[in-house]
């Protein structure tokens, strides 16, 4: 480690996101509530402003800030699906929090500054960085998961993904320091060269195993998965969609990273914990949706085995996996804030219903709704021609390949449960007769859902760009 | 016109209809006339250039024809599409039987007509683009895309078990072809390409053989379907509407048939002649049992859809002879019961249309009020029961023939299966048209009316004429089964002499 000046504009995205963020707080601090229109469209273009520089911005595999910071074109991939799912989110929220009458220029804020804590996650590289972003992160989601504060159940979400998240950090912290004490060093690459022979001691096996649990509790993978449901539920939805797009994204980049970057000389070790999580989750995500009534719920249910799918992918262990991972991230990010679009416009005069059996006949009430809300399940459940087909592919596609046959066939079978739920909310919106009607969608969920509708039904027309971006995202890391 | 891609035309052209039917707005009775009026032509479009694909379709060509190539997922996964003697008869099949469809839900269908057009004409593409695919992915994308379109059409517009029956038709087949993916998966990881000409070339080994042909057999057996896995069939048949009821017999059950020949004989030709004798018994279980079954059926239009069981039975079987009279024949089977079991399926609308119902028992006599009607479906019924002079024959004693040459036995037991089947379907026959008119229900029911003549007529026509000139289609067939068949049997002798240098 050399103690030059670090490459401050390979950061140039998340500096802009940090020195924003903080002239966001004093703008705020000075109006107050007045101001929080105002806020709210200037944490979107700073959003939208980080984004045109994370393209615009040079990649290069060699880290900076000492070790701890790598802009390559992995992190390039996955941060520009965090701004765009971090930007839809908070799109999506405005109309919201005015009709719940919690609409606070803090909501932005911190909104923004979580993504930032994602950026830092998705492009930390050494164990110390990757737990900053990591708890900057978490801290501004506790507070955002709570922050409809006269909502009984926001609350309560709030207070359930604080306590979890806390433990869980603590284990990642544990399971860092144990890696540390065996390799005496904090920087993947130092990690990696020392485990280069694939000799293990008890100290690194269990360091490595709860690292693994962290990671797994922040992606909301089985056995780790206990929070999901209730905070999906019980948060505002708007704040649903982010964690179920952004934090996902950031959650499974860092994942990616740490395990392929540090421990690639102990794939057997973990390999074994990636696989059985991967199985647990697409099993827990198809069985356990089929009982529930509300679509906040289902989703949450969805998004683990949806996690399961992912890990199947990185379990391969090769460039492909991570390339499956990649496209996965990318298309799963698309159909759920399509489906969020579709739960946020389910509203009935004034109040907001988030019941399977609302949508009952939405195909006579809002035809074009209905449409895209049904190809997008149908994706969720990988059917193809659609987008989801294409994200099992690719994983399924490096699981074979990497010899993990049986996986492949259990993942299979267990898509085939989980399209029986997915099928069931068709079968409402299409076989069943409408019973009440939703208010007219607003402009924001309207754009969201055409774009994100639009890539998931058009996606197999022109695949290509997102491949090729998906395959040079998997090199920088091998 | 010879650079024209004609195949994505056929493939595409449904789709320029849909485009139109979404342009259509309104609910009166003009703007549904309209809607009907698109549907229909786009499918009368499509059926005449797939004529012009018949005209210039080369019959001494065992190899592909018409193939396209374009870039698609990147790598070596492209948009490929090529045809030969065994998939183009598919192509003009179905592109035949979607006219009928058409017309015989315009007067039956009056709810999302638009809807349910359109779900018609993206399935008819999907369909088409099953036999035109030469890329694996491709394939799949096609072959698996058709649930959608279907899946609503049962349950949008079926009868009182829709839900069950969609469910159940839908799960069913994504469980049998989600195990082919993974099949097309290791293919892909072991050949490299997903090239369905290339993977023809490249010779597997002989162990993943077998994992690989019990991989897509889980498919194809599903959407045959074979015996035990065919009970979702009888109810879709039961539950979809007319058309959908058409197309499920006419075109679907046909992917399975063409699966086996376009991969599971040729790619994996060792473990086809490993496993022929499972299939034979598979298929003689499904050709006996399904005919006692139907024998027992209340309902006219599950009768039908255990009788499609059992004619698939023979398809298989001849598939697995490995033989030219047995595939030939299989293929010619394949498209005879394509236009008779449509054809059957569009009679029971008929009376359906009429009477609400599908009781067996709520007919009897309708000969002494429908004359043409009991003309017609008579020639139907001898067709299916496979009697000479009609294209059921044809089919069923090629199969046959092939059969006795690859193992008498399966041959005498198919052969059981051709009584039975008599039996099942003069039964029908006789209960339906023939007897007391005692219902009173049925006195008034008028005659074919001059639609339903336009729609059965042209099938009793084709069903005739492939009965005593089945040449066209196997004309069509026969110099590329020849080829699999080579292809096949090469495989298997010098597997054969390795053994035998081996064990010497």
């Amino acid at each position: 480690m050399d103690a030059s000046l670090p490459h401050f504009a390979l950061a140039l995205p998340e500096i802009s996101l940090a020195v924003g963020s903080l002239v966001l707080i004093v703008l705020g601090a000075v109006l107050g509530d007045r101001a929080t229109s105002l806020i709210n469209g200037l944490a979107l273009a700073l959003i939208a402003l980080a984004t045109a520089l994370v393209i615009g911005a040079p990649v290069t595999t060699e880290p900076t800030f000492g070790g701890g910071f790598t802009a390559d074109a992995f992190a390039r991939f996955m941060k520009v699906l965090a701004y765009v799912s971090a930007f839809a989110a908070l799109a999506l929220s405005f109309d919201y929090m005015k009709r719940e009458n919690f609409a606070r220029y803090e909501y932005a804020i911190l909104v923004v500054l979580s993504t930032l804590g994602m950026s830092l996650m998705v492009s930390a590289s050494d164990l110390i960085s990757l737990y900053l972003g990591l708890e900057l992160q978490s801290l501004a989601l506790y507070v955002i998961a709570a922050i409809h504060r006269d909502d009984i159940r926001s609350t309560e979400a709030g207070l359930k993904y604080f306590v979890l998240g806390a433990l869980s950090s603590g284990m990642l912290l544990y399971g860092a320091s144990l890696i540390y004490g065996t390799t005496g060093a904090v920087a993947f690459a130092d990690i990696a060269e020392t485990l280069k022979d694939g000799e293990t001691s008890l100290g690194l096996v269990f360091g490595i195993v709860f690292l693994l649990a962290g990671f797994a509790f922040k992606i909301s993978a089985v056995p780790f998965h206990m929070w999901t449901p209730d905070v999906y539920e019980g948060a505002p939805t708007p704040i649903t969609a982010f964690f179920a797009s952004a934090t996902k994204v950031a959650g499974v980049a860092m994942f990616v990273r740490a395990v392929s970057e540090a421990l690639p000389g102990v794939v057997t070790e973990w390999r074994q914990v990636v696989v059985f999580v991967a199985i647990a989750s697409m099993a827990l995500g198809s069985f356990a949706a089929i009982g529930q009534k509300n679509l906040k719920r289902l989703m949450a249910y969805s998004s683990i085995g949806h996690m399961g799918y992912v890990l199947v992918g990185l379990a391969a262990g090769t460039p492909e996996g991570v390339r499956g991972v990649a496209i996965y991230a990318a298309i799963y990010v698309a159909m759920t804030l399509g489906a969020f679009a579709c739960i946020l416009s389910m509203r009935v005069g004034d109040r907001y219903v988030e019941s399977i059996d609302d949508l009952a006949g939405l195909s006579r009430t809002k035809p074009a709704m209905a449409f895209v809300l049904a190809m997008i399940l149908f994706s969720l459940a990988g059917i193809p021609p659609l987008a989801g087909f294409f994200a099992k592919f690719y994983v399924f596609y490096a699981a074979v390949n990497a010899g993990l046959t049986t996986l492949a066939v259990i993942g299979f079978v267990l898509s085939v449960v989980g399209a029986f739920y997915y099928l069931r909310i068709v079968k409402i919106i299409y076989f069943d007769e409408p019973t009440v009607e939703f208010a007219p969608m607003t402009p924001a969920a309207k754009a969201v859902l055409t774009i994100a509708g639009g890539f998931t039904i058009l996606y197999f027309v022109y695949p290509a760009p997102l491949t090729m971006a998906a395959t040079a995202a998997a090199q920088s890391l091998f | 016109m010879t650079d024209w891609p004609i195949l994505s035309l056929i493939t595409f052209l449904p789709l320029v209809g849909v485009f139109f039917l979404l342009m259509i707005r309104g609910e009166d009775e003009a703007s549904l006339g309209n809607i009907r009026h698109v549907a229909l032509w786009t499918t009368v479009v499509t059926f005449v250039v797939s004529l012009v694909l018949w005209a210039k379709f080369d019959f001494d060509n065992p190899g592909f024809q018409f193939v396209e190539q374009a870039e698609w997922l990147g790598g070596s996964v492209t948009y490929k599409m090529g045809v030969d003697g065994i998939s183009t008869p598919f192509i003009i099949l179905t592109a035949f039987l979607m006219p009928f469809c058409i017309l015989a839900s315009w007067r039956s269908i009056m709810v999302r007509v638009r809807e349910y057009m359109i779900a018609f004409l993206v399935l008819e593409t999907l369909m088409i683009g099953v036999f035109c695919a030469l890329d694996l992915v491709l394939f799949y994308l096609f072959f698996e895309g058709g649930l959608i379109p279907m899946f609503l059409i049962i349950g949008i517009w079926g009868g009182k078990r829709r839900v069950y029956a969609s469910f159940k038709f839908f799960l069913y087949t994504l469980l049998g072809s989600l195990l082919m993916l993974v099949g097309i998966l290791a293919m892909y990881g072991t050949a490299g390409t997903t090239d369905i000409q290339a993977l023809l070339a490249y010779k597997f080994p002989a162990g993943m053989q077998t994992w690989l042909w019990l991989g897509f057999f889980a498919s194809f057996a599903v959407k045959m379907p074979m015996w035990p896995v065919h009970t979702w069939l009888p109810d879709a048949h039961v539950e979809a509407p007319t058309a959908g009821s058409v197309i499920l017999a006419g075109i679907l059950l046909k992917m399975g048939g063409y699966g086996f020949l376009r991969f599971s004989l040729p790619m994996f030709p060792l473990a086809s002649e490993y496993f022929a004798p499972f299939v034979f018994t598979l298929s003689i279980v499904a050709i006996i049992y399904t005919s006692l079954v139907a024998l027992m059926q209340e309902d006219v239009k599950k009768l039908i859809a255990y009788s499609s069981v059992a004619h698939m039975g023979f398809v298989t079987m001849g598939i697995f002879a490995m033989n030219p009279q047995g595939v030939q024949g299989a293929v010619f089977q394949m498209v005879s019961h394509g236009i008779v079991s449509g054809a059957l399926f569009l009679c029971v609308g008929v009376v359906y249309d009429r009477m609400h119902t599908r009781e067996i028992a709520a007919f009897g006599g309708l000969v002494n009020r429908m004359p043409w009607y009991a003309a017609v479906f008579m020639v139907f019924t001898m067709a299916n029961v496979g009697l000479p002079g009609t294209s059921g024959f044809v089919g069923e004693f090629l199969t046959l023939i092939g059969a006795f040459k690859a193992n008498t036995w399966v041959a005498f037991f198919a052969t059981t299966g051709v009584i039975l089947s008599a039996g099942y379907a003069l039964w029908l026959y006789r209960k339906v048209i023939f007897g007391e008119m005692t219902k009173p229900a049925l006195e008034g029911i008028p005659d074919l009316n001059r639609r339903e003549v336009a729609i059965l007529a042209p099938l009793v026509i084709l069903t005739v004429l492939f009965g005593v000139w089945p040449a066209p289609v196997l004309d069509m067939s026969a110099a590329s089964v020849d080829g699999i068949l080579n292809q096949t049997q090469a495989a298997i002798e010098a597997a054969g002499k390795t053994a035998e240098a081996v064990g010497r």
